[in-house]
This record gives structure tokens, C-alpha cells and sequence, in this order.
């Protein structure tokens, strides 16, 4: 019964969602990055579905065959110690279906974690800050500044050095790829690149106070023509930014979009410490592995 | 109370057994506890801010009169414990004495040291390395605080009712825990102050 | 007047003085009513003062109801402020609070005061012992864990609750970005409450490697007492790291120092890292015991041996190592790098195996067998599949580069509830229910239970599996509200009227339990389920001694074997028992303890200083002490044994 229930509750949500409404977003992705893990993301659901599928329907089978209410009186259940067979099919398929999923892991980390391949273009880079609740953005090549709004080209791969002047944030757009960490003592990078233009919503994943709901920056991917065009725009019209400009712009509080010319990396540079992008292995990236190591040693303790 | 007499006196007991376990458990998550204080030391040993680096703060005197200090009363504790298996109540008091002086004497060492660092501009506040070696060895000292009352309340107990197995299980426990702090300062020793000193 | 200041509520509402009113008049009620029926006296010697571990296990199963309750009220205020978009019943500030103490009293205050119950009440009569190692050491972590339990809750309406998620990442909970004394509440609640984890998890692991009855050796355990035995062995191993965690991060905001700060040195990650090296045994210190009680009801309802024994001892040491090996995978995200992502992906993914075998195990041990479908029998069916979307959906947040469009979203608070709720807290229900009668004297009625269970169920489904949805569709977690464009909204309606079912359900357990007291039958035997292991073997309920003689073993399921094949249990003379005494020392340190936690929450050094004094004063005292329990002799064995039905065994 209980089975059934479940079972239809998700189908019916199921089928509503993807009969009716817009694609979701993360499996509808405009750019390489989400793209791979939307693929991932639907071989995992399709084979995971057959998991949990196989349970039930073994499930299914043993509570209907040897429920008490069916058996004779006298029915004694048999004393059964285990089989090793059994015992080895039960490890064993579970260890392939892992050390398949294993490997598609370890190649995706890997994609994921480097530059979008088959651009003919350099990088672009931009720095994305956040202070509470705000996202800066940065064109250093461009020499733009921006808060909580992104344009970016399309066809172009783009490099995100991530940083915060506040708590941990974390660097959203779902359908250009997956999330990273904004810290403040050091710079994350993050590989995107997007493959047609568009608006998308770009977001703080990670909780960082009263305001985090509204820390949202809109993302608007246009073709290398229009960006060009739009960064000329913005040197007509926007005016320079200042320190003093900049430092009222970090206190905490929401603003709406704004634009300059300039970037704050000229008096308030990024944090020196590198982190996570395999391009750059810098000093303070060995640094951060060797703490890793520690606390892994650590935990060998307890295994004891 | 049966007691078990092919066994030494701390452990003739079923609840003294049980004691001894638990203490070993004990000792186990004790060892945890200084693992994480070793990792955090280890990250922030260089991170020092605008603070002194671990070179510009040490001093090796102080460090080997703790030092020197602390394994002698490791090895006076073992003779009080030797002392208390042979039953001679009045030698295990003396070697117990003595341990607990040496662990006196190693704490007033530590406060010189900790307040040698307050001089230099190494408080607790002035940095993630500061903060990480003040807790590393604050938690070692605080730990020989508990022991300097620990042991001198057996004391007081051996002294007022004799060896029963109860004071002879507590002895034995309390002498693991002495073993077990010199173990942390050897190791304090080693990876701190040599570590930081070369 | 400045000095009062301070413990106002910095962001006060009228629910929030609702809430100081009814719990001053509850208070008042609570005292008057005990005074009134003159049953101080009673309290005191019978619960306040016991170290019996029955009556320490009764003690946190109602702890554990009551936190269940101030949590799931927590939950439902976040389901209704999420029902639809753009409402107003909370605002950011008050659902932040909301979310974190939800998370806390969750976790520490409602699943691990549950688990500790069963330990206590099952584990010595498992395996045929008369109380646990230290006696007065468990009656102390009862006690902490319940001043740590009362001072966060207190937190609500005075001072200001915790408004940093759970986790409590730095720089967020620290000084410069969570100004009020909410997240010092958090550092040291949980810090008492983890120093009686810690002695609980000491005097089990004592316990069951000691104390077993003769020829039980230990691959001949009951299941659950193996769970509880390496859940135990974690919590020694954890623990401390969260203790040393909680103490930097106390220092921080108390004594500006700079361990997680972003400045001098200070490192914030290291915070994230050290929760979670904790974090991530503490599910499994809470999955484990649960898996135990699955093992032992399954194996009950189907009148058959547990399918694998060894296999389930196996997977389980494998669980316990693999656990302290995969934190990294709460935070794929923060640029580790692909290397580092890559090993814990696999570390974490490895855990399924294990998981599966003992899934596999459960429906064996169903096959060829005698199925009943009682009401903890039910909620052990009912784990079986929703515990296992649970776990596939955690392989699938284990593939990191997948994860990075996972973490922080709805898809992820919808797993780990679909492994904490069919997982723990079903198991508790079950627990709760299969347990009962042993522990009361009466059975809870089957037919409500059964309705309980059924609502549970289907609130659950509606609840948590649309978040899967609304996850993959961009909602992040802890989001107070939401715009109508984002299509959020019909989802979050389900959910909430899931969250809702559920609220029922946990009222008809209540009800549950009054309807029983009031009209279920008395006179049920030792044994109403026809179960296998010791614990079903001596009266109901079990006497303060628990066996009057101690049991003979020859298998993990010595009562079984006693029924069916013969096997003598009880054999020998009747001999006088020793018990320990009962003392009111572990009570007054936890009062002791909550008065300091208290001082250095606000900063109050004088009395903090004080009860410290006090606490070393506690500690003395008991070394002082000469305290060699009592003797209850053969004739008073008799005659409370001559009161049972069927007299002396």
C-alpha cells in the first residue's frame, strides 16, 4: 500500500512537472559546464530509478509471498545463516554500479574543474566579489565595473576569480554550471562558459545572513558584437569608481544594479592566496593541501 | 566487594577492571582531542598576521626545564606505582609527592613561559598561530592543573585508608593519565618547539 | 538597568513574547502542580537521583519527545512562511533563527537523546547486565545533555536565538557578522551536551566489551547492541573534534581571538573543516543504533535468525571507518581542486556498498519468512524504500562535479531528510513502539499506530520529494521567500501540506500514548511480540535488577533459543545482587553546568567563575567519596520476583 502511495505521489509530481512546466533549470543549461552536469545528473536519475525500483519490487515480492496472514499456522520460518553467493552478488553489483560511477565522477571533476575546451578564444577573465548582500563584478581586460548585474559574450570561455569581503558566499548561475565558494582570504576559480544568449538568474547559494534571499545578480549572455558594443556604452555614460565610492558600496545593505568605469582591483585588490583552479598551482595552493593532509592523517586515528 | 587476588590489588576487582577500560577509552578520545590541537597548530603554525613568527617567541631554556621536569616525574610516578604493587604505602606517598612537585614546578615554568610571550606581543589575540599554540598548550597545562588536584587528593586518600584495592585503582588510573600528558609534551616538544626553534 | 539590557531579545516579535508568556505560566504550572500533588519528594528520589538506566533511558525518551516537538514546530513555521510566495509570517531575520535551532535541536537534542535512550534501555538487557559500567557517570551525561538541551531552548527568549544555520560557518558566526549572544547559545549548549555524549559513548563501549553475559562473545551479539557499540566507538572518536571546533569558536567570540576570523591569520575554512570531520560520523552515530533496532524488528516480525550476521557487523565497522574519511563532500565547493573533489567522491560513494548490503540482509531476512504487519514492522517496511531514494539520491550528491549544482539547494535538504526521517527517525518510532510494553507494562494501541504511520508516510513523500524538484529548479536552501515568477510556489504548497500530515501524525503518537495508558490491557507477558533476543526474556517491566539470576548464552538469540530449542537461560542459585547507590551529585552539576554555560554565554565572569569552582567542587567531592552500593539479598529477591506472574525463574 505504502508502496504504491509513493510511488504514484512521485510519478503524478513527476509527470506534472515535466509535462506542464518550463524545463527545470539546472537540466536545462545554456552553457558547456551545466551542460556536462545536466548529463550527468540524468544518468544518475535513469540508474539510480532502477535502484530504487529493483528494491521495491524485491520488497514487493517478499511481503506479499511470506506475509503471516497467507501462511499455514505451523509454518516455521527455516534458520538460514547466510550464502556466500548470494553474499557476493550483494557487494558485487553494488561495487560496479560505484566503480562505473566513480569513474564518470572523476572525468567530470576534471572537466568541470578546467577551462571549456573548443574555444577559439582567450579566457575572459572577471572578478566576482560579494559583500553583504551584493555581487561586484570586475572586467579587468575591459576595465568595467559592475554590481549585481553580468554581462558576459557568448562563445568565449570564462574564468571566475571568486572572492568575498564578508561571510563565505557562494557563485551561482544553474544553467552556466555549478556553484563555487566566494571566501575572504582567497581566491576560488570557476570555469564557465555560455553558448547562447539570453537572461539568466544568478544567485549566493550559500546562506550568509539577513539579507541572503535578495543577494541575486541578473546574467544577460550576448555575442561578443553586443558586448563590445555595451562596454563602449558603459564608458560614455558611467561614471569612474572611486575608493570612497567603493567603500560605501561594501556596507552591508541591498542596491540595485550599478555601473563604472574602472575596477575596484586598483586600491582593493583581490586576497594573494589561490585556490582550486589546477591551471595555477601557486605557493598558497600547496599550503591548503598540506592542511588538507593533516586533518586526513587525523581522521586515520580514528580509524583505529 | 569479591576480590580477585591472582590479580594486582588496582585491578582486583570487577568494577576496577571496569575502571581501568573506561580510563583507557577515556584516554582514546583524549587522544583525539590533542590530534585536532596538533592539526589546528599545524595550519596555523604559519599564519601569523601581523603577530611574531614561532622563531621570534620560543626560548629553549624554559622549554627544557619543562621538559627535563615533566619526564622525571613520569618516571617518579612509575616508581610510586612499582611501590604501591610491592604494598610499601610509605615509599608510593613519596614518589606520588614527588611527581606532583615536578609537575608544580613545570606548571610555574609554563605560567613564566606564557607570560614571557605576553611581553613579547604574543597574546592570545594577536594571531591565528599565537591562538592555535596557546590552546595547544593551555589545554596541556590546564590538563596538568586537574592532575596536580587529582593526584593530591589520592594522596590524601592513601594517606588516610591505606592501600585498599579502591586507592590502589585510582593510583594506577591517575599514573596512566600522568603517562599519558608526557606523552602529549614529548610530542608538544618535538613538533612545536623544535619544529618552530629550527 | 544597562545590565539587564542584555539579555532583551534583539529582534523581538509577538510570537516571541507569546512564547515568554507560556513558558513562564508553563513553568509556574509545572511547579504549582508538582507542589500541589506533593511530589517533590518523589521526583527527587525516583528520577532526579536515579542511576538506573531504565529509568536515564525513559528520562531521554522524554527529552527526545519534547525536543521532537519544539523542532517540529520550528519545521512547520518554515513550511508555512514557504507555502506560498511572498508571505509575510516571517521575516528574514526570524526564519534564519527558525532554520538553525531546527537544525540543532534536530540533531542534537531530539535524534541523539533518542538514540541514547534505546542504548540505555536495551543495551544491558541485551546482553544480560544489571546496569552500564559507571552508573553515576550516565546519570551525569543525562544530566548535561538535558542542561545543554534547556539552554539552548531558553536562548529563544532570552538574549536571542542562534541565527548562523547549523553548520555555523565562520565568518558568519563570528563577532563582526553575528552580533547578538545567539551563537555563543549554540558553541556552548552543544558543548555540554557533547561532554555527556562523550561519557556516554565511554561507559557503553565499557559496558558491552565487559559486562556481557557468560558465553555471549561478541559474534554473538544482538545486532542493535553491536550498532550501539560501534556508534559508541565514533562518538569517542568525534567527538573531541567537535569539542576543540566548539572551544575555538567560543574563544573567537568571547575572547576575540583568531582562529576563524578572516584576519591575523585566522582561518575560516578550518571551522567548516573540523564540523564536519564531527559532522559527518555524527549521522552515522545516529543511522547506526537505527539500523540495529531495524535488524532486531525485522528479524521479530518475520520469526526468522537475521539473514548475514557477519556481513551486518562488516558493513557496519565499514561505515564507521569510511564515515571519518569523507567530510570533504560537504563542501566540494569551496576549491579544492579536482584531485581532492575526485578522492572524496569515491571515499563517499563507497559508502553505498556497505548500505546496500545491509538493505539486501533486511529483505533476506524477510524471505522464507513470517511476516506480521505490526505497527513497528511497518515503519521498518516503510524505511526500507524510502531510506534507499534516500541513499541513491546521496550517491548521486556524491559525484562532486554534479554536486556543484546540488550543493546548498532544496535537493539537498530533500536528501538528508529522506535519510534522517525513514532512516532515523522512523526507527525511533518503531523503537519506541516495539519497546513499550517492556518498558511500561502495556502495549500502545495498534490500530492509532498504524494510522500515525500511515500519516507519517504520506506527509513525508508530500513533503520532502518535491524539494528534489524545486532543488533542480534553483531554489536554494534557507531562502526566506521566494518571487511568484520563480514557480516555486506550487511545490512549497505540497510540501507544507506534507510538513502538516506529519505534524498530525506526531499528535495521534501522543494521543497514542494517553489512549493506552488509559485502556490498553495490563497483564501482557514478558514476551507480547514473540521476540528473539535477552532483553524479552525477564518481567515486564523489568525490575531494577533486570535478571534475577544471570543469563547462560549460547547464540545471538538467547531467548529464541530458550524457546524453540530448549536452551537453559536461567541456571543456579538465587545470590544477593549488588546494585550501586543512587546520588543526586550528577542532577546538581547539571544545574551547575547550565549556570556557567549560562554566565559565559553572557559574559558574566563572576558567576562563571563560580560555578566552575563548583563543578571542581563536584568532582572532589566524588573522588572523596566512599560509595560501595547496596545489596539487595535473596529474600527480597523473592519476593519481588514472587509478585510477577509465574513467580522466580
Amino acid at each position: 500500500m505504502k508502496l504504491k502511495w509513493a510511488l504514484l505521489v512521485s510519478l503524478t509530481t513527476l509527470t506534472a512537472i515535466l509535462a506542464g512546466c518550463e524545463p527545470l533549470m539546472v537540466l536545462d543549461p545554456k552553457g558547456p559546464m551545466a551542460a556536462r552536469q545536466a548529463s550527468d545528473i540524468m544518468l544518475l536519475i535513469v540508474l539510480m530509478s532502477f535502484i530504487v525500483i529493483a528494491v521495491l519490487v524485491i520488497l514487493a515480492i517478499v511481503l506479499f509471498k511470506y506475509r503471516a496472514s497467507k501462511m499455514p499456522e505451523d509454518y516455521e520460518p527455516p534458520h538460514i545463516e547466510g550464502n556466500i553467493w548470494v553474499e557476493v552478488i550483494c557487494i558485487g553489483v553494488p561495487i560496479i554500479i560505484v566503480a562505473f560511477l566513480s569513474f564518470v565522477s572523476i572525468k567530470s571533476n576534471y572537466i568541470v574543474e578546467s577551462a571549456p575546451t573548443g574555444y577559439e578564444e582567450e579566457p575572459l577573465v572577471i572578478y566576482a566579489s560579494s559583500s553583504d548582500w551584493k555581487w561586484h563584478f570586475s572586467y579587468p581586460e575591459q576595465g568595467i565595473e559592475t554590481v549585481n548585474y553580468l554581462y558576459i559574450p557568448t562563445n568565449r570561455p570564462l574564468e571566475f576569480k571568486l572572492y568575498s569581503y564578508g561571510p563565505i558566499t557562494s557563485f551561482w548561475i544553474p544553467q552556466l554550471g555549478g556553484q563555487k565558494y566566494a571566501m575572504a582570504d582567497m581566491v576560488t576559480t570557476l570555469h564557465l562558459a555560455a553558448d547562447e544568449p539570453g537572461e539568466m538568474m544568478g544567485r549566493n547559494a550559500n546562506f550568509s545572513g539577513k539579507g541572503f534571499t535578495e543577494n541575486t545578480f541578473n546574467v544577460t549572455a550576448m555575442s561578443q558584437k553586443d558586448f563590445d558594443e555595451w562596454v563602449e556604452d558603459v564608458y560614455k555614460t558611467a561614471d569612474p569608481i572611486t575608493e570612497e565610492e567603493f567603500n560605501k558600496l561594501l556596507e552591508p545593505g541591498h542596491l540595485g544594479q550599478m555601473t563604472f568605469t574602472g575596477t575596484h582591483l586598483d586600491f582593493s585588490p583581490a586576497p594573494e592566496h589561490n585556490h582550486g583552479s589546477d591551471g595555477d598551482e601557486t605557493e598558497a595552493e600547496h599550503d591548503e593541501h598540506s592542511s588538507h593532509d593533516e586533518t586526513n592523517e587525523e581522521s586515520d586515528h580514528s580509524g583505529h | 566487594m569479591k576480590l580477585d587476588h591472582t590479580q594486582p590489588l588496582e585491578y582486583s576487582t570487577d568494577q576496577n577492571q571496569l575502571n581501568i577500560l573506561g580510563f583507557w577509552i577515556f584516554l582514546g578520545a583524549e587522544i583525539m582531542l590533542f590530534a585536532t590541537l596538533f592539526t589546528s597548530y599545524f595550519i596555523f603554525e604559519g599564519r601569523t598576521g601581523s603577530g611574531p613568527t614561532p622563531a621570534e617567541i620560543f626560548e629553549i631554556t624554559p622549554v627544557l626545564i619543562e621538559t627535563f621536569v615533566l619526564l622525571t616525574s613520569s618516571f617518579t610516578i612509575g616508581l610510586g606505582v612499582h611501590a604501591m604493587r610491592l604494598g610499601r604505602k610509605n615509599a608510593m606517598l613519596t614518589f606520588f609527592g614527588i611527581t606532583l612537585l615536578l609537575g608544580l614546578v613545570f606548571l610555574g615554568v609554563e605560567i613564566y613561559e606564557f607570560m614571557h610571550y605576553y611581553h613579547v606581543g604574543a597574546t592570545y589575540q594577536t594571531s591565528g598561530f599565537t591562538a592555535g599554540l596557546l590552546t595547544l598548550l593551555g589545554t596541556h597545562g590546564a590538563h596538568v592543573t586537574l592532575g596536580l588536584f587529582w593526584g593530591l587528593f589520592i594522596i590524601l586518600q592513601v594517606k588516610k585508608r591505606g592501600l585498599t584495592p579502591e586507592n590502589a585503582n585510582k593510583s594506577f588510573i591517575f599514573s596512566l593519565y600522568w603517562h599519558f600528558l608526557d606523552v602529549v609534551w614529548i610530542f608538544i616538544f618535538s613538533f612545536v618547539y623544535l619544529k618552530g626553534m629550527m | 538597568m544597562e545590565f539587564f539590557e542584555r539579555f532583551a531579545v534583539p529582534h523581538p516579535s509577538p510570537m516571541i513574547y507569546a512564547s515568554m508568556v507560556a513558558i513562564g505560566l508553563v513553568v509556574i504550572g509545572i511547579v504549582f502542580g508538582i507542589t500541589y500533588f506533593k511530589k517533590w519528594g518523589y521526583l527527587w528520589r525516583e528520577w532526579f537521583t536515579t542511576v538506573d538506566h531504565k529509568k536515564i533511558g525513559i528520562m531521554y525518551l522524554i527529552s527526545a519527545l519534547l525536543m521532537l516537538f519544539r523542532g517540529g514546530a520550528d519545521a512547520i513555521l518554515m513550511r508555512l512562511q514557504l507555502s506560498s510566495p511572498d508571505m509575510e509570517i516571517l521575516d528574514a531575520q526570524h526564519y534564519n533563527e527558525i532554520f538553525t535551532t531546527h537544525g540543532v535541536v534536530m540533531i542534537i537534542f531530539m535524534a541523539m537523546p533518542f538514540i541514547f535512550a534505546f542504548m540505555n534501555l536495551v543495551v544491558p538487557l541485551q546482553i544480560g547486565a544489571r546496569d552500564v559500567a559507571f552508573p553515576r557517570l550516565n546519570a551525569l551525561s543525562f544530566w548535561l545533555f538535558f542542561a545543554g538541551a534547556m539552554l539552548f531552548n531558553i536562548s529563544f527568549v532570552v538574549g536571542g536565538s542562534p541565527d548562523a544555520g547549523w553548520t555555523s560557518y565562520f565568518p558568519l558566526a563570528g563577532n563582526d557578522f553575528s552580533t547578538s549572544v545567539g551563537t555563543n547559545y549554540y558553541m556552548i549548549a552543544i558543548q555540554i551536551s557533547g561532554i555527556g555524549s562523550l561519557m556516554t559513548g565511554i561507559n557503553m563501549i565499557t559496558t558491552i566489551l565487559k559486562m556481557r553475559a557468560p558465553g555471549m562473545t561478541l559474534m554473538k551479539m544482538p545486532m542493535f547492541t553491536w550498532s550501539a557499540f560501534i556508534a559508541n566507538v565514533i562518538i569517542v572518536f568525534a567527538f573531541p573534534v567537535l569539542t576543540i571546533a566548539l572551544l575555538m569558536g567560543t574563544t573567537d567570540r568571547l575572547f576575540a581571538t583568531n582562529f576563524f576570523t578572516t584576519t591575523n591569520g585566522g582561518m575560516d575554512m578550518l571551522w567548516a573543516n573540523f564540523f564536519w570531520v564531527w559532522g559527518h560520523p555524527e549521522v552515522y552515530i545516529l543511522i547506526l543504533p537505527a539500523f540495529g533496532l531495524y535488524s532486531e524488528i525485522i528479524s521479530t516480525f518475520s520469526s526468522r535468525n537475521l539473514y548475514g550476521y557477519k556481513s551486518m557487523v562488516g558493513s557496519m565497522v565499514l561505515i564507521s571507518l569510511l564515515s571519518f574519511l569523507v567530510w570533504t563532500h560537504h563542501f566540494f565547493t569551496m576549491g579544492q581542486g579536482a584531485l581532492t573533489n575526485s578522492i572524496f567522491s569515491v571515499t563517499t560513494m563507497a559508502i553505498a556498498v556497505p548500505t546496500g548490503v545491509k538493505i539486501f540482509n533486511w529483505l533476506f531476512t524477510m524471505y522464507k519468512g513470517k511476516i506480521r504487519f505490526t505497527v513497528p514492522m511497518l515503519y521498518s517496511i516503510g524505511f526500507i524504500p524510502l531510506f534507499t531514494v534516500g541513499g541513491v539520491t546521496g550517491v548521486m550528491l556524491a559525484m562532486s562535479a554534479a554536486d556543484y549544482q546540488f550543493h546548498n539547494t532544496m535537493f539537498l535538504v530533500a536528501h538528508f531528510h529522506n535519510t534522517i526521517i525513514p532512516g532515523v527517525v522512523f526507527a525511533m518510532l518503531a523503537g519506541l513502539t516495539y519497546y513499550w510494553p517492556k518498558f511500561f507494562g502495556f502495549m500502545l494501541n495498534e490500530k492509532i499506530g498504524k494510522w500515525s504511520f500511515w500519516l507519517l508516510s504520506v506527509g513525508f513523500v508530500l513533503a520532502f520529494f518535491p524539494m528534489y524538484i524545486t532543488g533542480l529548479d534553483g531554489q536554494a536552501r534557507r531562502m526566506y521567500t521566494y518571487s511568484e515568477a520563480t514557480g516555486f510556489g506550487p511545490l512549497n504548497l505540497m510540501s507544507f501540506f506534507g510538513a502538516a500530515l506529519m505534524a498530525i501524525a506526531f499528535v495521534t503518537i501522543v494521543y497514542n500514548i494517553l489512549y493506552s495508558i488509559k485502556n490498553s490491557p495490563r497483564n501482557i507477558g514478558n514476551d507480547p511480540w514473540d521476540a528473539r533476543s535477552l532483553e524479552w526474556a525477564t518481567h515486564t517491566p523489568v525490575p531494577e535488577y533486570n535478571f534475577a539470576r544471570l543469563p547462560q548464552v549460547a547464540s545471538s538469540e538467547a531467548y529464541w533459543d530458550a524457546k524453540k530449542n530448549g536452551h537453559k537461560l536461567f541456571t543456579g542459585e538465587l545470590k544477593d545482587i549488588h546494585m550501586p547507590n543512587n546520588s543526586g551529585v550528577p542532577f546538581i552539576m547539571g544545574i551547575i553546568f547550565f549556570v556557567a554555560g549560562f554566565s559565559f554565554i553572557f559574559a558574566l565572569w563572576v558567576p562563571a567563575v563560580i560555578a566552575l569552582i563548583g563543578i571542581f567542587a563536584c568532582m572532589a567531592l566524588r573522588s572523596f567519596e566512599l560509595d560501595h552500593g547496596r545489596h539487595i539479598h535473596v529474600k527480597e529477591i523473592k519476593e519481588i520476583e514472587s509478585q510477577y506472574e509465574g513467580g522466580a525463574k
